[in-house]
């Protein structure tokens, strides 16, 4: 993990931070007590970040999702499961680092999990491809589900993808057919699949693992047809154009339970999913289990034919 | 008489290929002059090197369907602005602009028609507008022609061409791949043929939903198809695409394309394979046409 890394809204807490470190050390050194001191600077501390954190922007938000220290699928899983047991490949052609595959227990349910899996430094993210999957990472992913269904297992998705690789070998083993293949099997699988999105969800490359029949999302997640980047490219004409075409996509959480694609928003703690890893490890925990303790209790061809019509609803059109 | 007054301007072809709307057009792909009622003829195919031009939702409707079976549905269907989206360009200014330039409201044209007297929902996108790409009206004209394909007991056949999704409908263009994605598992579940046709160019959002999930899936020669687009991937990975790449024959030679059928051939082909995959007697009776 990077040691340092701060994002430049972040400044003013890491400041304080240090302020209220150096404070610990001079009073352990010079025997002080500095307690209540400590405490207000704390207090200060945690008014800040919720301060801060309250009020940023879409891109902002962005930065927070893409942060080096952000915990990651595998981060997670450590976290809120037990007896993960990994499986790899596509049967095919190879394994897909990028995507995380397995079964694992949450709580007390058994499930299989699927996972986008970034690194946290330059060469675990050459050896995760950065989270971006290749169509064989898509046809793993389908497999690990195929099994979901045959067992019985309901299926945990995390997504955290800047996008699908575009590659050579990505076009010649058919990215688009892996991508469009999952949406439809994902569509009727006939298990409950609970989709958590854990940090980017960047188009196709999110989607391609991102049918399902809940649709969870940390509060400092993105969630978008392309990437600010990319919109500020080519309808903005301009690169540097990234937070206003953030602004104009509406990628945000909150934006996105407004506009009905997402059901709940996880919450993060103050100062984001990194500032505490463990917190917001426990809310996914809790949002997952409770999803699929409501979605297991549904006979499964109302699941199958609500899932259907969940996905029939979407568009905003008028008819004249 | 034009023919021999054109002749007569003495233009050179260098001065020619400045002038695409004209009576003579540059071929995109080998560069040769060619006379525009000749390209007509030939259905906008390059005579020289067998290059697809692009062509409207309206003039594939005319040669793949039978004369006079067309009934277009859902025309009602057009697009609001529910991000309140701006660019450089307001997006309710730029669907007003395209919707006055062409004689049509979205990029997709849906309804009812008969090729070679076999009944078909049928869809047929136009790159013209907005780049054939998809938003929650394209979504919902497709998703309705898959229902009703479904409804009727009828086979769907889709001609595509598109960029992808529609990015000023951001979230809601990326859940019509879902949507139409979905409603094809109900196609298929039904036991309906779906033949899907890719044209020049089709890409990204669509290619990779129901453009790629045809049983059969057709592609017009020399067609740019793909994920990502190759500017995309040049970048990436810095390094100079090969010859051919993301072309339909790439696509047919990697597996993804069963078959790459030239303009002229298209309404015949998409015959043959229904007459194989869709028999009527087998399904509920057909509805289309009749009880109406």
């Amino acid at each position: 993990m990077p040691p340092e890394f701060t994002l430049h809204f972040e400044r003013p807490i890491v400041e304080l931070q240090k302020k209220i470190e150096e404070m610990k050390v001079i009073a352990s050194r010079d025997g002080v007590n500095l307690n209540s001191e400590i405490l207000s600077l704390e207090n200060r501390l945690n008014k800040l970040k919720v301060d801060i954190y309250k009020n940023l922007s879409r891109w902002e938000r962005v930065q927070v999702a893409r942060h080096p220290r952000r915990p990651n699928t595998l981060d997670f899983l450590n976290r809120i499961s037990s007896n993960f047991i990994e499986i790899h490949g596509d049967r095919n052609y190879r394994d897909d680092p990028a995507v995380v595959t397995g079964f694992a227990s949450i709580g007390k349910h058994k499930v299989v999990v699927v996972g986008q899996q970034k690194g946290h430094d330059a060469n675990e993210n050459i050896k995760r491809n950065f989270g971006m999957m290749h169509p064989e990472g898509y046809r793993k992913a389908l497999r690990a589900m195929k099994l979901s269904e045959k067992f019985r297992l309901p299926v945990v998705i995390l997504i955290d993808t800047p996008g699908a690789y575009p590659g050579i070998g990505a076009e010649e083993r058919g990215q688009a057919e892996a991508i469009a293949r999952n949406i439809r099997e994902m569509s009727r699988l006939k298990t409950p699949i609970v989709i958590s999105i854990i940090g980017e969800g960047a188009s196709g490359g999110a989607l391609g693992i991102g049918v399902g029949d809940v649709i969870l999302m940390f509060e400092n997640a993105w969630f978008s047809v392309i990437s600010p980047e990319g919109c500020a490219a080519i309808l903005f004409r301009d690169k540097t154009a990234a937070p206003q075409s953030a602004e104009a996509l509406k990628i945000n959480a909150y934006d996105l339970l407004e506009l009905g694609v997402i059901d709940e928003i996880i919450p993060e703690p103050p100062g984001g999913a990194h500032s505490d890893c463990i917190i917001a490890a426990k809310n996914l925990k809790t949002a997952i289990t409770q999803k699929i303790e409501e979605l297991i209790a549904i006979p499964l061809d109302e699941l199958l034919r609500l899932r259907i019509e969940k996905y029939r609803r979407m568009g905003v059109f008028k008819e004249v | 008489m034009i023919w021999f007054k054109k002749r007569n301007s003495k233009l050179t072809s260098q001065q020619l290929k400045d002038i695409p709307e004209g009576l003579w057009i540059k071929c995109d792909s080998c560069g040769e002059i060619i006379y525009k009622k000749k390209l007509d003829r030939n259905l906008w195919v390059c005579p020289n090197c067998n290059f697809h031009f692009k062509v409207t939702s309206n003039y594939y409707l005319r040669i793949v369907l039978d004369e006079g079976t067309f009934e277009i549905f859902d025309e009602n269907i057009r697009s609001t602005d529910p991000m309140k989206f701006k660019d450089r360009k307001k997006y309710s200014d730029r669907i007003k602009a395209y919707s006055n330039k062409l004689s049509i409201t979205e990029a997709v044209v849906v309804g009812l028609g008969k090729i070679d007297n076999i009944p078909v929902s049928i869809g047929v996108m136009d790159f013209r507008f907005i780049g054939g790409s998809m938003g929650s009206v394209v979504g919902e004209r497709v998703a309705r022609a898959i229902e009703r394909a479904i409804d009727k007991c009828i086979p769907l056949v889709i001609i595509s061409a598109s960029g992808g999704a529609r990015m000023q409908e951001s979230i809601l263009s990326l859940m019509q791949m879902a949507k139409t994605g979905a409603l094809l598992s109900k196609l298929d579940d039904a036991g309906l043929p779906y033949i899907s046709v890719l044209t020049n160019p089709t890409t990204a959002g669509v290619m990779a939903s129901y453009a790629s999930l045809g049983d059969i899936i057709i592609a017009e020669p020399k067609a740019l198809l793909g994920f990502a687009g190759p500017r995309v991937i040049q970048q990436t990975i810095g390094e100079e695409l090969p010859p051919g790449f993301q072309s339909s024959e790439f696509f047919r030679e990697h597996g993804f394309v069963d078959k790459i059928v030239s303009r002229a051939e298209l309404r015949r082909t998409i015959a043959q394979v229904l007459r194989y995959l869709y028999r009527p007697a087998d399904t509920i009776k057909s509805k289309i046409f009749d009880n109406e």
